[in-house]
């Protein structure tokens, strides 16, 4: 069972000519089949964790490990961690001028399963699983992200997750700017892969909203660049009721 | 891409938009347009038009040094039915009636030629094939001068190829009949010590349609003047440009575009990567909104890719409107640095560094290549772009 085990990790960035330390000490262990909701106010260091572990280059580790079933995660470069199975979902995905939407998957898909996807049975792949996300086939002809709406932007981060089938998931604000049925359409994509059981899923979110769609096993609060409390679902009811506050004033960085 | 997110030292993105009642463009080369070279002072390099162009890598085209060969390039002209090709004397009428040359080696290759090639499409011709005019370099020095003439309403398509090794001053005239539609695509993909400098002369008739491919990859020093100007109103020009600039090469376009009829429009996009110490490009955008070209629309865009420290871009967009009665006139430049945001987005699908590198350049070029609308050309060329990123990335 394919298990993401993140320990005592530190993480700097570089900003106005200074080191900042962004992450200061997170323990976090997510195993195949488990979703875990990763909650925190605005500038807590959630969204930096998420591009630390896919290999940003933005970000600098001076400590702690990752390990993707004890291979050290840190070691290895940005294309190597996707194809060692870890995927992360953006919260603002790139444009790729002059680059297709069908010839970047099917791209991807090579690199990650290590061989060409036969073309009939890759065509028919994606154009049902373009279909259960409610996406346009002319969609597949444009270029990667340009002049996607923020949903669209959104359906096709899902739509990577689902034909990649990755063994960690890592989902960055993918509910941030979705109305309710996009929101709906995208949850629906992450509970089908969900319910193969063969992914682990670090969600991560500002709101509660998502929760109703995906319900998670466990719940962390983030806050100051750690995980300051761990509980499972009800633990966002609490957060939904309460807010951040609790958080933020004792002590963590404000947002 | 990357819209200058970093701009490389050197690169001047001095964009103009001048409303003024004498040419700067006309006035800014040294001398007036003339078919002989003695009206053209050997440049020293400082002249407006001279001064990006490295002159001793002109192998003596631009002082009067360079003597034909007479082994300098070999043509061989492929034509489909209902075409005719015909080799003419300097004093054929047909010759020179697409533009006059605007600098000195263009005028030496009109002063120097011996022959001359004629190709005619009569009118109302529409071919389904293209026109293929091999130029193909042997080693020595040449002058020449090409003319494609289209009739009225016919309809073509013409690839230009050159290859090989030579030193080559030659211009092309492209004259378009009333309502006629020609496609260019020029290939320069010379060997590594080639020079080849010239003008192409555009003249668009009533209403007809002009799109010219002009493609650069090869050569030590390449520099073309593609030219466009009206015979009459409701002609459209699409000037498309991509070049592949590597270390120590030396690819310079100089456009203009002559809205001198009303009605009229154009429409100039180029793309450039780079790569390797001393690659240098230089892309100047010249359009000429004349006071009597009401209705005029014109949008020119010049976008480079630096893939590697040491290679520098010149970009100079430049507009020039005489009169407020137009629909439309805009003109971009942006050069950027490879965008490490894309990079990594593909590299956290999966995809490794070179390939993902690859794949921008290649969607980089590939919406121009688009633009062609001839499929075997359309494939040529991504495959040729492939290879030079297969050698290089």
């Amino acid at each position: 069972m394919a298990t993401l085990e993140i320990h005592d990790l530190h993480v700097t960035v570089e900003a106005d000519n200074a080191t900042k330390e962004i992450l200061k000490g997170v323990d976090l262990t997510v195993k195949q089949g488990e979703t875990h909701a990763i909650m925190g106010p605005n500038g807590s260091g959630k969204s930096t964790l998420a591009y630390s572990l896919a290999g940003h280059p933005k970000y600098t580790i001076t400590g702690g490990t990752v390990t993707l079933d004890g291979e050290d995660v840190l070691e290895m470069s940005v294309d190597e961690r996707a194809r060692a199975g870890l995927f992360l979902a953006m919260q603002y995905p790139v444009e790729v001028p002059g680059v297709s939407v069908s010839n970047f998957l099917r791209t991807s898909a090579t690199a990650i399963r290590g061989e060409a996807p036969k073309l009939r049975t890759w065509v028919k792949e994606v154009k049902e699983t373009m279909e259960r996300l409610s996406m346009d086939p002319a969609f597949a002809e444009r270029n990667v992200n340009e002049g996607f709406s923020g949903g669209e932007k959104k359906r096709h981060e899902i739509l990577q997750l689902e034909l990649l089938k990755p063994k960690i998931a890592i989902l960055d604000e993918t509910d941030s700017g979705l109305d309710v049925d996009a929101l709906r359409v995208v949850s629906e994509g992450v509970n089908r892969v969900r319910e193969t059981g063969e992914v682990g899923t670090l969600l991560i979110t500002h709101y509660t909203r998502i929760l109703r769609y995906i319900k998670p096993d466990f719940v962390h609060v983030f806050s100051g660049g750690r995980i300051v409390e761990s509980g499972g679902a009800e633990l966002a009811d609490k957060l939904e009721n309460e807010g951040y506050e609790a958080y933020t004033t004792k002590g963590g960085v404000s947002a | 891409m990357a819209e200058a997110q970093s701009i490389p030292v050197g690169s001047t993105t001095a964009g103009a938009v001048a409303v003024a009642a004498e040419s700067t463009v006309a006035t800014r080369m040294s001398a007036p347009p003339s078919f002989d070279v003695a009206d053209f002072p050997v440049p020293h390099g400082r002249e407006e038009e001279w001064r990006f162009t490295p002159l001793e890598r002109l192998r003596g085209l631009h002082d009067g040094t360079a003597i034909a060969t007479g082994d300098g390039v070999k043509v061989a002209i492929g034509t489909p039915e209902g075409v005719t090709v015909e080799t003419v004397g300097r004093d054929d009428a047909r010759l020179g009636k697409a533009g006059t040359p605007v600098d000195r080696v263009a005028a030496q290759a009109y002063s120097s030629f011996e022959k001359a090639s004629v190709v005619t499409v009569p009118k109302e011709t529409v071919l389904t094939e293209p026109i293929r005019i091999v130029v193909h370099g042997e080693g020595g020095v040449a002058y020449g001068h090409q003319v494609v003439e289209l009739g009225a309403f016919a309809e073509a398509v013409v690839v230009i190829d050159h290859t090989g090794d030579a030193v080559l001053a030659a211009n092309v005239d492209y004259i378009l009949g009333d309502g006629a539609k020609l496609t260019v695509v020029s290939v320069q993909d010379w060997d590594d010590k080639a020079v080849h400098v010239g003008q192409h002369n555009a003249l668009i008739g009533r209403d007809a349609t002009f799109k010219s491919f002009v493609v650069t990859f090869g050569g030590d020093l390449v520099r073309l003047h593609p030219r466009v100007a009206y015979a009459g109103p409701g002609g459209e020009a699409e000037l498309f440009g991509l070049y592949f600039t590597d270390a120590g090469q030396h690819q310079e376009h100089r456009l203009l575009v002559d809205h001198n009829v009303p009605h009229c429009k154009s429409n100039a996009i180029y793309k450039g990567a780079l790569q390797g110490e001393g690659a240098h490009a230089v892309w100047i955008g010249d359009v000429l909104i004349e006071a009597t070209a009401e209705g005029t629309d014109t949008y020119e865009m010049n976008r480079n890719l630096v893939l590697t420290d040491g290679a520098r871009v010149d970009s100079v967009p430049n507009l020039e409107i005489e009169t407020g009665e137009i629909v439309g006139a805009g003109h971009a430049s942006a050069t950027g640095r490879f965008d490490d945001e894309q990079l990594f987005y593909l590299m956290a699908r999966g995809i490794p560094a070179d390939d993902a590198r690859r794949l921008v350049v290649r969607g980089f070029f590939a919406e121009l290549v688009q633009q062609i609308g001839v499929a075997d050309i359309q494939e040529r060329l991504l495959e040729k772009i492939d290879a030079e990123l297969e050698a290089s990335v």
